[in-house]
């Protein structure tokens, strides 16, 4: 009864009122984006774990309004899915303007989702943007290939990501340390109960997965493909058995999980894990600072390669901001805000920034700065391995939740 | 109105039943300043007669009847409407306000002026040998002194008449024949008429006017 | 008053309103029915898609366990306690240690006890030196595959509830002569209490009873804290769904929150069932006329399993709070390297949006309740009927519906309507939740006080409105504001109903302090968590407070 008719009178009224559409927002023309833009309130959706973030937002938010009198409100999410699913609710509501969230933090499969069900603000706008001559494309190929789909301008990249893995020198021998995803099962198998990894569908979690199976499959440029479901099974059996061999000696015998990220690097510091692994080089560095791990944690990656990638900003089709936000988006990839990203005093997150196209003082600004005791040089991180395509990620959760999630 | 206007209480063929069984029957007139005691055991109903007068019975009780004073039908008005004074066996002064306070909390509003209600007040206190307790707390009163506290409290409210719930049985013997004496005599001199329910002769007695037995379970 | 009037459907209309739109929203799309979405068909597809989802009975059948499970060993615990020791200064004393538990949030108390029992908590960390420990042992404590830590999470939290509902029955009984005729017959303490009084006292609990089940099936936050991982109970697996940004999953969210009510619908009638076993249990042993005369050891358990769960919480919270002002604090430290007050500086700034809508919405809320509750209660008066249990149930309704089955409904309706009223709706959804609460603290204070105050004002002209402003609320003031304070507590608490109609605009400190608790952060967890119990301690202190100072000089106003 009552809700079928509410939600299409809520679609009916809401194509009747006329707005500002988003759509009438030209990002070549940036001065009357600007104009715009002003007195405008910008929900920026973001995931709000990290207070190191949260201050570097709230920093963004001050410089913005200062500069542009935009507002930035940070809507603190656990996953960014909670907002990529409000955009779902709005528009099964028939809200295609004026909707709540104008700009989110976003890449791989929630970019992918979006893309593919048109619930992003298009068409692409990332190249228009002013602070886009400075960006590295060229030899950071994710920017414009986010887990091997294109980004078309969609989203605008705001930093860059790499697997690392951090121990605690004063309890592991870096000597034993391991080389590549073999390496690391003789490890756990050397020292069982000190190695685990989030469950899928954790990102950092799922990452772990996908390093394994870029490693262990037989043709890695199967990865760049969508799935093929008659060869899946047998793509994916060097990963399972792996697992299958790690989970014996992994802590609590893979009878739990750690939550994500920052619960691994609580139990590094517990003491619980020697290996974590996370997607930001500086993470361990800046947690030092912090006095959230001990300042004799250091980091070590892949001599072959691990999993790299980019994260960005998208504005959803039905922002009621949308000016506003491609601001807050230009902004992001500014060498200020991008150099602040960078300090690990701040944040500690690789720029996007290519250095070459720097003014010289801003590339001074970017070689004084420190980045801490454990984190390593740019050259030190060792080769980038693809993302392979989302379609990947979402069978292996599947297939790790039917195999593993009855317990044993 | 066939019956000519007569001065006083008139209670004029009131029945009051619970699930059909009668429990008070009762016709009777009440003249200004004199009583008309109510007697019998407890449980026999007397209170509800009360409740009835006062306008505040319990609905699960069929109640008939008319009240009337000095002319004036009462029975279709609410409690507040009625001004029938009232004394329970407890002085029930509200805590929460000083003597004085309670005092003036039952002056009509017609009495303007906070200087002049509170000047009434302490005036009224000193009647009863209460001067200087206006800013007391209540529970810092003895026995008798809240008795007459709760008596000024209710003459002071211009009552059309004055009920009584065996409002003497928890004061100690000396004071009941003082209190008793108090009240009879004020309410004689304001000329109300009383309805007094006790189970206590000697209030039957003091009161000195017509009584009405109830022989419990009718 | 014509007011008080409208007070009693008003109140069953939020009580139960929403609570019908909300399941309706909820079991159409589980049916696949959701226009909106392309499902224009009645369908059981997606509870066959429900049922192929990997281990789903398992965790189904772990809610029901856990949900179970809580609730008796909670009631056992209290029943057995107040039957041991009532009317002792043990019990009082116990007593004034539960009192202000009821304070603190479930999620402050599920992370407090995680950091007590971990391999690399505080109690191994006690233990270490003796034992020579130096490395955290890699024992499965917490997200253990049975629940238990989850279960225990949930017990010491619903040990102050239980024991608060009951403590509140018990002046309505004749609970000091029953227990010396019991004991001049030679009965046990407890047997005593057991054969005379206790089927008396659930009576009037077990609607509280019921909705700590409906609470322990249905747990989210708790759930995600110390629950299995593998895999985890029903409710977290829901709102995983519910969150997808495939739009399909909608669909099965809804059967799964169908699936939800079901196992919340049949924990409550196994629970009827053991209702009726123990009864026989009771009976019988009565009948036979055992007196359990020796029953030192259930009494010395019941006070240690008690004052354990007090401790538990306390020690919890005091940690959290330690660890918001520790820097670096290393297994197997007691105490950490050096204090700091970075992550409160940090923090601060971005509290006061939260805290402002914290406390708005609590306010907001909670002065709704009050002022419908103090109508219907009024309206009592004026007709001289109470609800009766009918009235009791649907007062515990929203409470006995687990929030995740009806509050997603909810939103999908406030989301159709395209209402900007954001903050309304979340004071409305909130009030679904405050009102009970406040009116089960206020009725019977009100109840209880002499109708012949209202009589004496109404002999001394007084209209019934000024009666209630000048005579009944204030001396009614303590009921009302401690009523008050249960409401803000209830409103700080809500995490589901926050995030759902919220939907991040509007974010309370408890939805902060979930959402930074994904980033598993001690520090920032222990700002949050000692926030989430300030506020309600604030509450309560001020309800004790006021009207201490309003009423100074007079004498009987004292508690």
């Amino acid at each position: 009864m009552g809700l079928k008719r509410i939600l299409l009178a809520a679609a009916v009224g809401l194509s009747l009122s006329s707005s500002l559409h988003a759509a009438d927002i030209d990002p070549k023309n940036w001065d009357a984006v600007l104009e715009d833009a002003r007195g405008q309130t910008v929900y920026f959706n973001a995931w709000g774990g990290s207070e190191n973030i949260n201050a570097y937002l709230e920093w963004v938010s001050g410089e913005v309004n200062a500069r542009f009198d935009i507002d930035v409100v940070h809507v603190k999410l656990d996953d960014t899915a909670n907002a990529v699913a409000r955009v779902v609710a709005e528009r099964t509501a028939g809200r295609n303007e004026g909707g709540s969230v104008d700009l989110i933090w976003i890449n791989g499969e929630n970019f992918v989702a979006m893309k593919e069900q048109d619930l992003l603000f298009s068409p692409g706008w990332a190249q228009d943007l002013p602070n886009w001559q400075y960006v590295d494309f060229e030899s950071q190929p994710s920017i414009l290939t986010d887990f091997t789909v294109p980004t078309e301008g969609l989203q605008s990249p705001w930093g860059g990501a790499k697997l690392v893995f951090f121990y605690d020198d004063a309890r592991t021998d870096a000597a034993d340390l391991p080389q590549d995803a073999e390496g690391l099962l003789a490890w756990a198998k050397e020292h069982p109960g000190r190695f685990s990894y989030p469950a899928p569908p954790d990102f950092i979690g799922s990452s772990f997965l996908k390093q394994v199976l870029s490693e262990l499959i037989d043709d890695r440029e199967k990865l760049q493909q969508p799935v093929d479901p008659e060869t899946f099974e047998a793509d994916v059996a060097p990963l399972f058995a792996y697992l299958d061999e790690l989970h014996s000696v992994a802590w609590r015998s893979a009878a739990a999980f750690p939550q994500n990220y920052p619960d691994m690097k609580q139990k590094l510091a517990d003491g619980e894990l020697d290996i974590i692994f996370a997607f930001n080089p500086a993470e361990a560095s800046a947690a030092i600072a912090a006095g959230e791990l001990p300042d004799t944690v250091r980091s070590f990656t892949f001599p072959e390669g691990t999993l790299g990638n980019t994260h960005f900003v998208a504005v959803p089709y039905n922002s009621s901001a949308a000016a506003g936000a491609l601001v807050v988006a230009d902004f992001l990839i500014s060498p200020e805000a991008q150099l602040r990203k960078q300090d690990p005093a701040y944040w500690g997150d690789p720029t996007v920034l290519a250095m070459a196209k720097l003014s010289d003082a801003d590339r001074a600004a970017f070689d004084a700065l420190d980045l801490g005791v454990a984190t390593l040089a740019p050259d030190e991180l060792g080769p980038i391995i693809d993302e392979p395509h989302a379609s990947w990620m979402e069978r292996i959760e599947d297939e790790w939740r039917r195999r593993y999630i009855a317990g044993n | 109105m066939t019956q000519p206007e007569r001065a006083g209480l008139s209670l004029r063929d009131i029945a009051i039943r619970l699930d059909g069984r009668l429990l008070i029957a009762l016709d009777a007139h009440v003249a200004p300043g004199e009583t008309l005691t109510v007697m019998g055991p407890s449980g026999s109903g007397k209170s509800t007669l009360l409740a009835y007068i006062g306008g505040f019975l319990d609905p699960i009780f069929d109640a008939q009847g008319q009240v009337l004073v000095d002319g004036v039908d009462l029975t279709a008005l609410p409690a507040d409407a009625r001004h029938a004074g009232i004394l329970f066996q407890d002085p029930l002064l509200f805590p929460h306000m000083s003597v004085a306070s309670n005092i003036a909390f039952a002056l009509p509003p017609d009495v303007k002026g906070r200087a002049n209600r509170r000047a009434i007040a302490e005036k009224a206190l000193a009647e009863v040998d209460l001067a200087g307790f206006g800013p007391r707390d209540p529970d810092t009163l003895s026995g008798g002194q809240k008795a007459r506290v709760a008596l000024q409290r209710v003459l002071l409210s211009r009552p059309r008449l004055l009920l009584l719930d065996e409002p003497f049985a928890k004061l100690d013997m000396s004071l009941r024949a003082q209190t008793r004496r108090l009240v009879f005599d004020q309410a004689r001199a304001a000329k109300l008429p009383v309805i007094l329910v006790t189970h206590d002769a000697a209030d039957a007695e003091a009161a000195g006017g017509a009584v009405f037995e109830m022989n419990g379970a009718p | 008053m014509t007011l008080a009037r409208l007070a009693p459907p008003l109140t069953i209309g939020i009580l139960i309103l929403p609570l019908v739109f909300g399941l309706v929203g909820t079991v159409l799309p589980a049916f696949g029915y959701l226009p909106a979405l392309g499902g224009t068909t009645v369908t059981t597809t997606h509870f066959a898609e429900l049922f192929a989802m990997p281990a789903i009975w398992r965790s189904a059948w772990l809610s029901l366990f856990v949900g179970l499970a809580t609730t008796a060993i909670s009631l056992g615990i209290v029943m057995l306690f107040v039957a041991g020791w009532s009317q002792t200064r043990v019990f009082q004393r116990v007593q004034h240690l539960l009192s202000p538990l009821l304070a603190i949030p479930h999620a402050a108390a599920a992370f407090g006890l995680a950091f007590l029992i971990a391999p690399s908590g505080y109690l191994i960390r006690l233990a270490a030196p003796v034992f020579g420990i130096d490395r955290p042992p890699d024992l499965l404590i917490i997200n253990d595959p049975l629940g238990l830590t989850m279960m225990a999470g949930l017990i010491v939290k619903e040990i102050p509830f239980l024991f608060l509902v009951t403590l509140a029955a018990l002046p309505q009984l004749p609970h000091r002569p029953t227990m010396q005729l019991t004991s001049a017959m030679g009965y046990g303490r407890v047997a005593g209490f057991a054969y005379a009084l206790a089927p008396r006292v659930y009576r009037q609990i077990r609607f509280a009873v019921y909705a700590v089940i409906a609470y322990a099936t249905s747990v989210v936050d708790v759930a995600i804290i110390l629950g299995p991982n593998l895999p985890p109970t029903l409710p977290v697996r829901l709102l995983r769904w519910m969150n997808d940004p495939d739009l399909s999953v909608r669909f099965l969210a809804s059967a799964g929150a169908v699936l939800q009510l079901s196992v919340t619908i049949a924990a409550l009638a196994l629970w009827w069932l053991l209702e009726r076993f123990v009864a026989a249990v009771v009976t019988a042993a009565c009948d036979g006329g055992l007196r359990f005369r020796r029953d030192r050891i259930v009494r010395i358990l019941s006070l240690t399993a008690t004052a354990i769960a007090g401790l538990l919480v306390f020690a919890g919270v005091a940690l959290l709070a330690l660890w918001s002002v520790s820097a670096f604090w290393q297994f197997p430290d007691l105490w950490p390297q050096a204090l700091s007050l970075s992550t409160w500086q940090s923090a601060l700034p971005r509290i006061l949006d939260p805290l402002a809508t914290t406390l708005l919405a609590g306010l907001a809320s909670t002065l709704i309740a009050l002022l419908l509750t103090i109508g219907c209660l009024e309206r009592e008066i004026e007709t001289g009927k109470t609800g009766g249990s009918r009235a009791l149930l649907a007062i515990y309704m929203p409470l006995m519906v687990p929030q995740i089955a009806f509050v997603f409904g909810l939103q999908v309706l406030f989301v159709a309507s395209g209402t900007d009223q954001r903050f309304a709706a979340l004071v409305f959804v909130h009030l679904i939740f405050v009102l009970p609460y406040v009116f089960l603290s206020l009725s019977d204070p009100w109840r209880a006080l002499d109708r012949r105050y209202d009589r004496v004002a109404a002999g001394l002209g007084r209209s019934r409105l000024v009666t209630l402003v000048s005579i009944r609320l204030p001396m009614l003031a303590r009921a009302i504001a401690t009523a008050a304070a249960v409401g803000f507590a209830v409103s700080v608490g809500q995490y589901l109903p926050t995030v759902l109609i919220g939907e991040g605009r509007l974010t309370t400190i408890t939805t902060e302090a979930v959402a930074l608790a994904s980033g598993g952060n001690r520090r920032i967890i222990g700002v949050y968590a000692f926030l989430q119990t300030l506020l309600p301690f604030l509450a309560f202190a001020i309800a004790s407070l006021v009207p201490a100072l309003l009423f100074r000089g007079r004498r009987s106003m004292r508690v």
